[in-house]
């Protein structure tokens, strides 16, 4: 084949909005959000679907933004980390679960961050009151190599304390 | 890395697939990506053409058929992970998604994902193969029907023809009250099993085995019955002699060595872990049956 890209048009949801792109068939989900969105907040990592940063919500589930071809995302609903704090009132314009992440220590570098709280986003709907071991299930998704994982189970169950929408 | 370029294709019935798979040069076909993805994004493989079988019709889902439950080929592994129906009637199966990578790639992976690339250390070839599943082909010359045994050529080798896509995995569960177990040891959770083994036991009325099942993984090119361990057990009452003497037959099969992981290493993994996996079968079919008089 040429060594031209193949590109289609694509239309999504992403954070509620509607979007309509055209993208090289190549392009993986988290690529599209950075580079063609400029939605730097989900990061890449390992790029085979290891590290877990760049973690998204497709249609309300965690997927590997890595191991996703944009194009695969036509007609769905993503959700990065830009939405969390979306219409929050805090100082810091965080939402619940962040807050809970500045509360604990539950960040470092910051660099797995984005994808976690995707993750636990997906976990907080489907179960508001997780045990620790279903957040440490759900965190064996992801590495961070800064805070040894304790502070973001316990940042984790903080947000699961307190009801939906309190920051 | 970057995957290299590739032209996209996303049909949207079988027909449209088979046709794109047996006339375009060099496909691959995309199922829930968390294996050729990867594999795309190191670029060790280079397709002209991906055929994404994600929008296709019918290719998911799980179907109770009575003495069959038939699931689809495109059916993801979150969705065998909560399905009623699996933790009813496949209870081993519902264990060992539970060993499937990660959350996040169950949501996307999906069964016959799996089946296809057919790594040797994966769960649910692991699970065909101690079940005997069937598993459903279509392809330019029509449709066949192939057991797992049959299936499973080689290391990620499966018996599919050129066009030839996987539409569906049939597996008979076993008698109600039968014992399940599935073991696997990896250095983290998630990683590739270094061993796995799948175990299932059906007990007569008088506490004799009449049936049963041992498959390892991670150890061979492909799953294994490990025939012998099965023969040591079938027709005795599963005592500690028993369990020895079937576990000693998987501390001897064929074992692939690596830098990391040698042969011998492997063979007394599969050891340990059957002798812990058969007890936890016995304990489960025992169960089964106490429920039972209590009824």
């Amino acid at each position: 084949m040429s060594q031209h890209a193949s590109m289609r048009e694509i239309t999504l949801h992403v954070n509620g909005e509607a979007r309509t792109c055209t993208v090289a068939d190549r392009s993986n989900l988290a690529d599209f959000l950075r580079h063609d969105l400029q939605l730097t907040g989900t990061h890449v990592g390992c790029e085979h679907g290891v590290c877990g940063a760049c973690t998204v919500l497709v249609d309300g589930r965690s997927v590997r933004g890595c191991l996703m071809l944009a194009v695969q995302a036509d007609g769905c609903s993503v959700e990065t980390v830009e939405s969390l704090a979306a219409g929050t009132q805090g100082a810091a314009g965080l939402g619940p679960l962040q807050q809970a992440f500045r509360d604990r220590h539950a960040l470092q570098c910051g660099y797995c961050t984005p994808g976690i709280l995707m993750s636990l986003t997906e976990l907080l709907r489907d179960d508001p009151a997780p045990d620790e071991q279903a957040v440490r299930l759900v965190l064996s998704g992801h590495l961070c190599r800064c805070t040894g994982y304790q502070n973001i189970v316990a940042a984790a169950l903080q947000a699961a304390s307190k009801p939906a929408g309190d920051a | 890395m970057k995957a290299p370029p590739f032209r996209y294709h996303a049909p949207r019935t079988l027909d449209e697939a088979l046709a794109l798979a047996a006339t375009l040069p060099s496909p691959r076909l995309l199922a829930g990506g968390q294996s050729l993805m990867p594999m795309l994004n190191f670029r060790l493989l280079a397709p002209e053409h991906l055929i994404d079988l994600n929008r296709v019709e019918g290719l998911a889902g799980i179907r109770d058929e009575g003495d069959a439950i038939v699931i689809g080929a495109m059916t993801r592994q979150r969705d065998i992970e909560f399905s009623p129906v699996v933790k009813a009637r496949l209870p081993l199966l519902a264990e060992a998604i539970q060993w499937v990578g990660h959350r996040q790639t169950r949501n996307r992976g999906t069964i016959g994902g799996s089946l296809c690339h057919l790594d040797p250390s994966a769960e649910q070839p692991l699970v065909a193969m101690a079940m005997d599943a069937t598993l459903a082909i279509a392809g330019p010359a029509g449709r066949r029907e192939l057991p797992m045994q049959a299936f499973a050529v080689d290391l990620m080798t499966p018996a599919l023809e050129e066009g030839e896509i996987l539409t569906g995995i049939r597996f008979t569960p076993w008698a109600a009250g039968h014992g399940w177990a599935f073991l696997e040891f990896a250095r983290r959770h998630g990683d590739f099993a270094i061993v796995a083994v799948a175990v299932l036991l059906e007990l007569g009325a008088d506490g004799t085995a009449t049936r049963v099942s041992i498959t390892l993984g991670g150890v061979a090119s492909t799953a294994v019955r490990v025939v012998q361990a099965e023969a040591a057990l079938l027709g005795t009452r599963v005592g500690p002699a028993d369990i020895e003497a079937a576990a000693a037959c998987c501390g001897q099969v064929d074992a692939l060595g690596d830098p990391q992981v040698p042969a011998w290493y492997r063979q007394r993994v599969a050891r340990t872990l059957c002798a812990r996996a058969l007890p936890a079968a016995l304990a489960r079919a025992h169960a089964a049956g106490h429920d039972g008089m209590k009824r």
